[in-house]
């Protein structure tokens, strides 16, 4: 039998076994709304704002590892969802992302909502296809799905015009692709895996660098078994953050441009150095004439671009890290050879000594709410089980260094695009993927300003999400950065005429909380964690002036930290 | 150092695009580039010189062969390998000029593809240093018309770039 386009849209994706899509209807997609009503296996989320369906579908994709789906319409729907695209790009989510587009034949004519939507997105996509032909939909349905979410993941974008989803064809979804064009790697190279254990074993000042590549490969088990079986020290990246528990010894903190003093010492002072599933990207870095002056290094990773980009590294292995990581457990608990006692005694001698200093100490006083404290007690009230998102900016920091994660994908944020206004939507994805489980939206009073719209689609689905706002007034990092590079020229970055986000969240049919006082943190926290089926805002009135510390200025090496 | 980069890429829309999309994202340069289909009508062969330190090239042929719709690609300076440009010259051949344009184009082993009572349109084939040669010996002055085709590059011997 023939099916429309429509039709045949909504059958990939049952087929595919999508849950999920975040989305908004418009003229171009009319079509494929119509095929969603009239069935019940994918459930269609209907957001308030384009860019909210694309971090809604990534928070969901980073909360289960499964791909999130979008679905907007052609013209200011596609350019609207460019932001949350070019979010997952940066990050390696899967996600999969369909625009309408204006009907073929008008392709060109500058039709009202017409965008070149291949084009605009072209340079933040692993790859996106514009559907010509009906018969063709199936297929490039499947093979979105498949490169979305092999090799080194990303988002894909279909386009599809609007003639495509009325016109008839069969229906058969292929159950396998292949494309000669595109063969990822599916095991790491034995000769590299072996010099790689060579060299770790012979390291006096071993040191272990995992990111996000951990999560997205669900490699967290294999990286712990490694590490302690080594007995290495381990720090992880923003991205990374969960990949390892994060209160275990062997753990020294986040590393890069606000990581902890230790974990930034003996990434300056290591001499062999394995990097997993991390990309050296310029936060973790700083200055690359100065990174790592000792360190021999090993860098596992699925995408070859990504090894000897900035830094130049010694053993590469390309290759998925969990298949990676297995084999070097095999040959490691094979092997006659282990790491050197002395040596390792020594080495974490010096490391107890750095993290002596406790980078990340502050004063928590009687009057002003330490945003510190806030997601200290936050920890504290939730057990460190909550899933995290989080906006962009100091309150970020905060959240990754303050909520010890002792397991993955539950630490979710924007950590290569910087894209203030995840933090909700995204909070909306995860809650989707586990309803039951606490969501804390971490951020701040500029960055919730950026998607704040969604407290409506919140009420629609019943999302009990507690949003934690450190609301001081200020862009926190902008400010930080005028304090200390712009001899305190605070431009733009006083955030004035803010809204009473008790009354916003009230008028939306949420519960509004607002918090000054230091001594009524946790009984807030308690409180809103106990309403368990509502939305919860928590106004924090937070220090107007505290600022981020440990800092790695920019341009400086990693031993360069500006402390408290 | 100057790179040829032959490339084989599915013969798809927009192929070429994420080609020079990805030149101009990531800053490097592009000297010339020429495509056309194959034999294998799915296929398209693209001939890309470019030129950076080592370290830049490595980058370029890890992302594009990143890009899905490249299919295979090789560096044509990790082998022998032969190197071709055609360029049309349409250049003033008047009066006593006439002979000596003709002569130059024989030293270059140019044809005479079209003739008027005042000029001459010139085939020449080769490297690009020698296209430049010619360009330079010919009186700028007379010079009306300068088409070149860009580099395109083949393995010498038994080495090949096929699916």
């Amino acid at each position: 039998m023939e099916l429309t386009g429509a039709d045949i849209f909504v059958r990939c994706l049952a087929d595919e076994g999508v849950e999920y899509i975040f989305g908004y209807p418009g003229g171009a997609v009319l079509p494929i709304y119509d095929a969603l009503y009239r069935q019940d296996k994918v459930q269609h989320i209907l957001v308030r704002h384009e860019q909210a369906a694309t971090h809604a579908a990534d928070g969901y994709a980073r909360a289960t590892g499964r791909p999130g789906v979008v679905l907007v319409t052609s013209g200011p729907g596609a350019t609207n969802a460019v932001t949350g695209i070019a979010t997952a790009y940066m990050d390696s989510i899967p996600m999969v992302a369909f625009t309408g587009q204006v009907p073929t034949a008008m392709i060109g004519n500058d039709a009202f909502q017409e965008v070149d939507n291949i084009g605009i997105t072209r340079p933040c996509v692993k790859h996106n296809f514009l559907v010509k032909d009906v018969r063709d939909l199936a297929e490039t349905i499947k093979k979105a799905f498949y490169i979305a979410t092999t090799g080194r993941p990303g988002p894909v974008v279909v386009d599809i015009p609007k003639d495509i989803t009325t016109h008839k064809s069969e229906y058969k979804y292929p159950r396998r692709i292949s494309m000669r064009s595109y063969s990822p790697v599916t095991r790491g190279h034995p000769r590299q895996i072996k010099k790689a254990i060579e060299l770790m074993l012979t390291a006096k000042r071993p040191m272990v660098y995992s990111g996000g590549g951990v999560i997205l490969s669900a490699a967290s088990q294999a990286l712990t078994e490694f590490t302690r079986l080594l007995g290495y020290p381990i720090t992880n990246t923003l991205m990374g953050l969960g990949a390892y528990p994060a209160t275990d010894r062997q753990f020294l903190g986040m590393l890069g441009m606000h990581g902890t003093y230790e974990a930034n010492m003996a990434m300056h002072n290591c001499d062999v150095l394995i990097a997993i599933g991390a990309r050296f990207d310029d936060r973790v870095v700083g200055n690359v004439e100065k990174f790592c002056p000792t360190a021999r290094i090993i860098h596992l990773d699925i995408d070859p671009a990504s090894i000897s980009k900035t830094v130049k590294v010694d053993v590469p292995i390309v290759g998925p890290v969990d298949q990676v990581l297995k084999e070097m457990l095999k040959l490691l608990k094979e092997s006659a050879e282990t790491p050197d006692p002395t040596a390792m005694q020594a080495w974490w001698k010096q490391i107890e000594e750095w993290r002596a200093m406790d980078c990340l100490k502050y004063t928590q006083d009687d009057e002003v709410i330490k945003p510190q404290y806030v997601v200290e007690t936050l920890y504290k009230v939730t057990g460190g089980g909550a899933y995290v998102t989080s906006d962009v900016g100091q309150h970020q920091m905060f959240a990754a260094q303050f909520y010890k994660f002792d397991q993955p994908n539950r630490w979710i944020n924007s950590g290569g695009l910087g894209t203030m206004g995840f933090c909700f939507p995204a909070a909306m994805g995860v809650q989707f993927a586990h309803p039951g489980e606490t969501v804390a939206c971490i951020t701040g009073e500029g960055s919730i300003q950026m998607c704040i719209q969604e407290l409506s689609t919140c009420r629609q689905y019943s999302l009990p999400i507690k949003i934690i706002n450190l609301n001081n007034g200020y862009l926190g990092m902008v400010r930080q950065w005028q304090e200390f590079f712009y001899q305190g020229r605070y431009a733009m970055s006083y955030m004035e005429s803010l809204p009473d986000f008790v009354k916003l969240a009230e008028s939306y049919g949420h519960v509004g909380m607002q918090i000054s006082r230091p001594a009524d943190v946790e009984g807030a926290l308690k409180e809103a964690m106990a309403m368990k089926d509502r939305l919860v805002f928590l106004d924090f009135l937070t220090d107007k002036t505290e600022n981020v510390y440990p800092m790695v200025p920019a341009g400086a090496g990693q031993n360069e930290m500006i402390l408290v | 150092m100057r790179h040829i980069i032959s490339i084989l890429m599915e013969n798809e829309a927009g192929a070429l695009s994420r080609v020079a999309g990805l030149f101009s994202a990531r800053g490097y340069n592009i000297e010339s580039l020429t495509v056309a289909t194959t034999e294998d009508e799915s296929l398209s062969r693209m001939t890309l010189v470019t030129s950076g330190t080592e370290d830049v090239i490595e980058q370029i042929t890890k992302q594009l062969n990143k890009l899905i719709d490249v299919v295979k690609l090789m560096d044509m300076y990790e082998c022998a390998h032969i190197e071709r440009e055609m360029m049309l010259i349409k250049v003033r051949a008047a009066n006593g000029g006439r002979d000596e344009v003709k002569r130059l184009a024989d030293i270059f082993r140019g044809r005479v593809i079209d003739v008027t009572d005042s000029m001459y349109t010139i085939e020449v084939t080769g490297t690009g240093d020698k296209l430049d040669a010619f360009v330079q010996v010919i009186e700028p002055s007379d010079i009306i018309e300068v088409v070149r085709s860009g580099v395109t590059g083949i393995a010498r011997g038994e080495k090949s770039l096929r699916v």
